[in-house]
This record gives C-alpha cells, sequence and structure tokens, in this order.
C-alpha cells in the first residue's frame, strides 16, 4: 500500500447565498458545494473527478490547493493543511485550470516560465533540464516567443501545463484539461500526462467531462454529484456498474435476419448493416470470429461502451 | 496521517520576505516587458505627466483670480497639491493595481495567483506594474520642489526631515486605501469606483488646503479615513500656521504612526477579505 498524499474525511463546502425577499429583507440561503465527501490518494494513481456541472468538482480542488476554505473536516495534502499552509504547500503541487490561464497573458511563454522559476526558486540547472524536457514533450519549441495572448486553446493548455510542472510538483491538479481541444491536442495531453505519470510517479487528480479523458488516463474514477460521493471504483468497475454495453456493427454482404452469436443479442437491422451489443468486459474477437465465420461478413466497427449513459445513470441515483 | 506536521509552515517573518522579492520580481518583468516599446513607453510616460498636470493647471487658474485661497497663498498651496499629488503618485504606481482585484476575482485569475508561493497580496500590488506612472510623479515633485524654493519657509533640519516623512507616510496612507478598496472589492464584486472616489478623490482633497474644508469634513478626515495626515497636519506645522482642528503642534509628526496604523489595519482587513474568498463558479 503506497503512502497517502491526499486525505478527506467528511469535508463539506457550504456557501451563503443571500437573497432578496421584499424591499430591504433579505433570506439567507445555505447551499452546500460539497456535503461530506471522504476519500483518499494514494501517491502514483491518476484520479479522475467526475461530475456533472455543479456537483463540487472545482470547489473540491480549490479546497485542495488551499484557495478556499472548507466549512468543516478534515483535509490533508502532502501533509499539510492546504488553507493554513498554503504557500508552503504550493511548492509541492502544480494546477491547471482548464478554462483560464495561469500564465501572463502579454509575456511571451518563454518569458512567464523564467518568471515562474524565479518564483518557485528552481535552481538554474533543473529548470533548464525540466524546460527543455517539457518543451519537447509537449511540442512547444515554436511557440515559446509567442505571448501567451495569440496562443491557440490548444497551445495555451499545453504551455499551462508545462508551467505547472516547472518546479517538479509531487501533484498535479488540472481542472478539465481538455476542455474545448480538439482531437489531436487531446490525445497529446492525454500522452503526455500518461508518461508523466509513469516516469515521475505524479500523483494527478482531474476533473473532467470528456470519459474520454477517463478511459485513456485514469487507474481510479471518483464521481460525485450534488456534493456526495455516488461512485469510487475503477473504470471497469464504472461500466460493470452502469451494465455498460459496448456494440458490434457489421456489414454483412445482403440483407440477413438477425444473426445469431453466442454472448451477443442483435438490437437493430438496417438493411444489409446490424448490431449487435455484447457486455463491455468481454473482448470483442471471439464475437467477430464467429459472425465471420458463419455469415458473409463485408465489415465491421465497434462502438465503445456508453459510459455517458453510464454517467447519466449515477448521477440520477445521486439526485433521488 | 500526523496532525501536527508544521515543519513546513511559512513564518510571518518568511511571509513578508517572499512577499517583498516577489514583488520585485513580477515588477521588474513588467518593467522588462514595458520597455521592449521604448516609444510607446516614453510616450505613454509624457502623456501621464500632461494629464496629471492638468488639475495643477487648474489651481494656476485659480491663482489668477485670488490672492489666497483659504489664507494660504500660491507656493503655499503648490507645496500642499505637490505633496498630496507625489504621495498618490508614489502609492499608485506600487499599489494601484490592487484597484484591479475585483477584475482578478471576476475572471478568476485571483485563484492562479493563490496557488504560487508568493503572497497574494505582492501578486495583486505588483500586477502590471506600470513605470510610466513616474510621470505622475515627476510632475508633482517638481511643483513640490519649486514651491519648497519659493514658499516663504524657514527651512530647519527638522523640517526638512519631516518633508521626507511626509512623503513616506503619506504614500503609505493612499497605499492603505487602496488595499480596503481591494478588500472591498471582495464583498461588492465591480467596487473599483468606490476606491478610486477615495484614492483620487482624497487626492484631490488633499490638494487644496484644510482651511476652505468645513469642520465635519476635516474630523471625518481625520477620525474616519486619515486623510489629513497624508500632508495638512505635517504641512501646516511646516508653514508655520496652526495645525487643523487644532491639534497640538507635535502632531505634525504623527503621520508616521497613523499611517503604520492604517496600513496594518487594511492589511487584517485583507487577510479577513481573502479568507472569506468565495472564488468563482468552475
Amino acid at each position: 500500500m503506497s503512502k497517502t498524499v491526499i486525505e478527506l474525511r467528511d469535508v463539506r463546502k457550504d456557501f451563503v447565498l443571500r437573497r432578496k425577499a421584499g424591499r430591504l429583507r433579505r433570506t439567507r440561503h445555505v447551499v452546500s458545494a460539497v456535503a461530506g465527501l471522504s476519500f483518499r490518494v494514494s501517491a502514483g494513481e491518476v484520479l479522475g473527478y467526475l461530475g456533472p456541472n455543479g456537483a463540487g468538482k472545482s470547489t473540491t480542488i480549490k479546497m485542495l490547493t488551499g484557495v478556499l476554505m472548507p466549512t468543516s473536516g478534515y483535509l490533508r495534502v502532502a501533509g499539510m493543511e492546504p488553507m493554513a499552509e498554503r504557500l508552503a504547500l504550493t511548492r509541492r503541487i502544480g494546477v491547471v485550470f482548464g478554462q483560464r490561464t495561469t500564465l501572463w497573458w502579454d509575456l511571451p511563454l518563454r518569458d512567464s516560465f523564467a518568471l515562474l522559476r524565479r518564483i518557485y526558486r528552481v535552481d538554474e540547472q533543473r529548470h533548464r533540464h525540466n524546460l527543455e524536457e517539457l518543451v519537447e514533450l509537449l511540442n512547444l519549441g515554436d511557440l515559446l516567443d509567442q505571448p501567451v495572448r495569440s496562443l491557440s486553446l490548444g497551445q495555451r493548455m499545453r504551455g499551462d501545463i508545462a508551467a505547472a510542472l516547472l518546479h517538479d510538483p509531487e501533484i498535479l491538479y488540472l481542472d478539465e484539461p481538455t476542455i474545448g481541444l480538439d482531437v489531436v491536442s487531446k490525445t497529446r495531453v492525454r500522452e503526455f500526462l500518461s508518461a508523466l505519470n509513469a516516469e515521475r510517479g505524479t500523483t494527478i487528480l482531474l476533473t473532467t467531462h470528456d470519459l474520454g479523458d477517463i478511459e485513456r488516463l485514469c487507474s481510479r474514477v471518483t464521481v460525485i454529484d450534488h456534493g456526495r460521493m455516488v461512485f469510487d471504483g475503477s473504470v471497469a468497475g464504472l461500466h460493470r456498474f452502469g451494465n455498460a454495453e459496448r456494440t458490434l456493427v457489421v456489414d454483412l454482404a445482403e440483407p440477413l435476419p438477425p444473426v445469431q452469436v453466442n454472448g451477443g443479442q442483435v438490437v437493430r437491422v438496417d438493411g444489409p448493416r446490424q448490431w449487435i451489443t455484447f457486455p463491455a468486459e468481454q473482448p470483442a474477437a471471439p464475437l467477430v470470429a464467429q459472425v465471420a465465420a458463419e455469415y458473409p461478413l463485408m465489415d465491421l466497427s465497434v462502438a465503445e461502451p456508453d459510459i455517458e449513459s453510464v454517467v447519466a445513470k449515477l448521477y440520477a441515483r445521486g439526485s433521488a | 496521517m500526523p496532525t501536527g506536521v508544521r515543519a513546513d509552515r511559512v513564518s510571518h517573518a518568511q511571509r513578508v520576505g517572499l512577499g517583498l522579492s516577489g514583488y520585485v520580481m513580477i515588477a521588474r518583468m513588467w518593467v522588462r516587458a514595458s520597455l521592449a516599446y521604448r516609444t510607446s513607453f516614453v510616450l505613454l510616460s509624457l502623456s501621464q505627466l500632461v494629464v496629471t498636470g492638468m488639475d495643477f493647471l487648474v489651481i494656476l487658474i485659480l491663482f489668477s483670480h485670488t490672492d489666497a485661497l483659504g489664507g494660504l497663498r500660491a507656493p503655499e498651496v503648490f507645496f500642499i497639491y505637490g505633496s498630496s499629488a507625489v504621495a498618490l503618485g508614489i502609492a499608485d504606481m506600487l499599489a494601484g493595481s490592487l484597484e484591479a482585484v475585483g477584475q482578478r476575482i471576476r475572471d478568476g485569475s485571483l485563484d492562479s495567483m493563490l496557488v504560487r508561493p508568493i503572497p497574494v497580496l505582492a501578486q495583486v500590488a505588483a500586477d502590471q506594474f506600470a513605470l510610466r506612472r513616474i510621470g505622475r510623479i515627476t510632475q508633482a515633485l517638481v511643483v513640490m520642489v519649486i514651491a519648497i524654493v519659493v514658499a516663504p519657509i524657514d527651512w530647519t533640519l527638522a523640517k526638512g526631515v519631516l518633508v521626507v516623512l511626509m512623503v513616506f507616510a503619506g504614500s503609505g496612507i493612499f497605499g492603505a486605501v487602496f488595499l480596503l478598496g481591494g478588500c472591498f472589492q471582495f464583498v461588492a464584486g465591480d467596487a473599483a469606483e468606490v476606491s478610486n472616489a477615495f484614492t483620487y478623490g482624497g487626492d484631490a482633497l488633499a490638494q487644496l488646503p484644510w482651511t476652505i474644508y468645513p469642520k465635519e469634513l476635516l474630523r471625518a478626515a481625520v477620525f474616519v479615513l486619515p486623510l489629513a495626515f497624508i500632508n495638512w497636519v505635517p504641512v501646516a506645522w511646516i508653514l508655520g500656521r496652526p495645525l487643523p482642528l487644532g491639534m497640538p503642534p507635535f502632531m505634525a509628526w504623527s503621520s508616521p504612526v497613523v499611517s503604520a496604523g492604517f496600513l496594518g489595519v487594511a492589511g487584517l482587513l485583507w487577510r479577513i477579505a481573502l479568507r472569506s474568498y468565495r472564488s468563482t463558479g468552475s
């Protein structure tokens, strides 16, 4: 069992809203963004933190980074209490807020990085080494002399990720790191994060709406809704939990009645094309082999499990 | 998990050190960036100089109609004008960016500052540090120096020392007003204008002699928001006139103490504001 680096015990965050009621009167309204959350993250884990808008994901990250003060509960990151020891904690963590940049808008990327080196007091040699590595892995070479405001969203995101890692943090938080990115940029970011986790053992906690992020990156998924945890386990577990299914789409040489295969079920027929669903954790190869052996198979494709519907089910359960 | 791990905790003194060194780092970077476009820098500085020179022009025009304002003659009023404007100029250059706290909160960049190892106050204050504001200080300083030479003052060493102390204390008071304005923006999202009312408004007030204002306003400037200590109180003594509100002469030396106290209160409120910070959605 490896070391626990993040621990939450019954953490709550309430916001008090004041609403106008009448001319002068105002009513107090307490909203719990996080309503008693407990979990641990071990060193080297990649945890996907999933939830619908307003579920409390960003609030959690902000509490874990010392930006927001929890209303109650026990919270430790790298052995520290985030809010009270915020300044010391900043050196041990890296943070990427996907929807905004932590870089200086008007400065070339190179200057932002140089300033960060001084802010974090990283020694010259280590900085150069880290920068070279990050520039290469994130393909930033041509962008270094451009001011941040002129970068595209994907380029900026890569710049932000590099900025968050220049001081060798042991924990990296990413708040929606792939939001708004095109497929190529998404893939590049995911590959980089995987490699970072594998090579440096950096613990990664990322919030996302993108289930692709979860499937490609995360060893563990936590789903929260309305400030409460509704699922905590592996990605496969999430599939099982929601009875997820994959779909094999086959194009036959001619229109035929529904094919008969073991372990799969035809759910739709449209001319020569048929849709066969099967449990997500079951491999597709035997099914394909069976169809190919018994029917005039021309073409095929496998649709990934509809994890969105799994998650939607979880959300529905959470709010029930 | 041990709960008593405090080895990493940053002490108060370290915090101040981190703040100051961080401030210098960020400010230097902004200066370098602005100097990259030298012509634009020179033009902006000059325009600052001209714009802030306008309110001095108003005072000049005033004196073309009258020989004295509230019993003070032109060079004396120039001294008052200059001493306030220099103080505001310095405070504005060093901490004027605190006006943008509301903006930082709204666009979420305050969150980014909170995850860096430099106290947020230093980061906000140093943000967009503009050396061109030196234009305003230069203009005010020129007026002040001319007034010092021309005004009928029997200069002593004590008076000379007080002038220097006054400039620092005045900058501190304006700085505290900027800081309070920043705190206020945690409560009322877009309150930059409120803060302006007290900084630039305070400057407009302090540029003219205290003798023209009603007693109630003087009281407010002593007991509520200590704007009277920016220049009025020390200047009255330097000019050999009675201090505002019948204060005893030794009070002329109180500005640095008032300034430090006011800054302390504003600093405390800043910590409270930061603690109650709610951030923005997502």
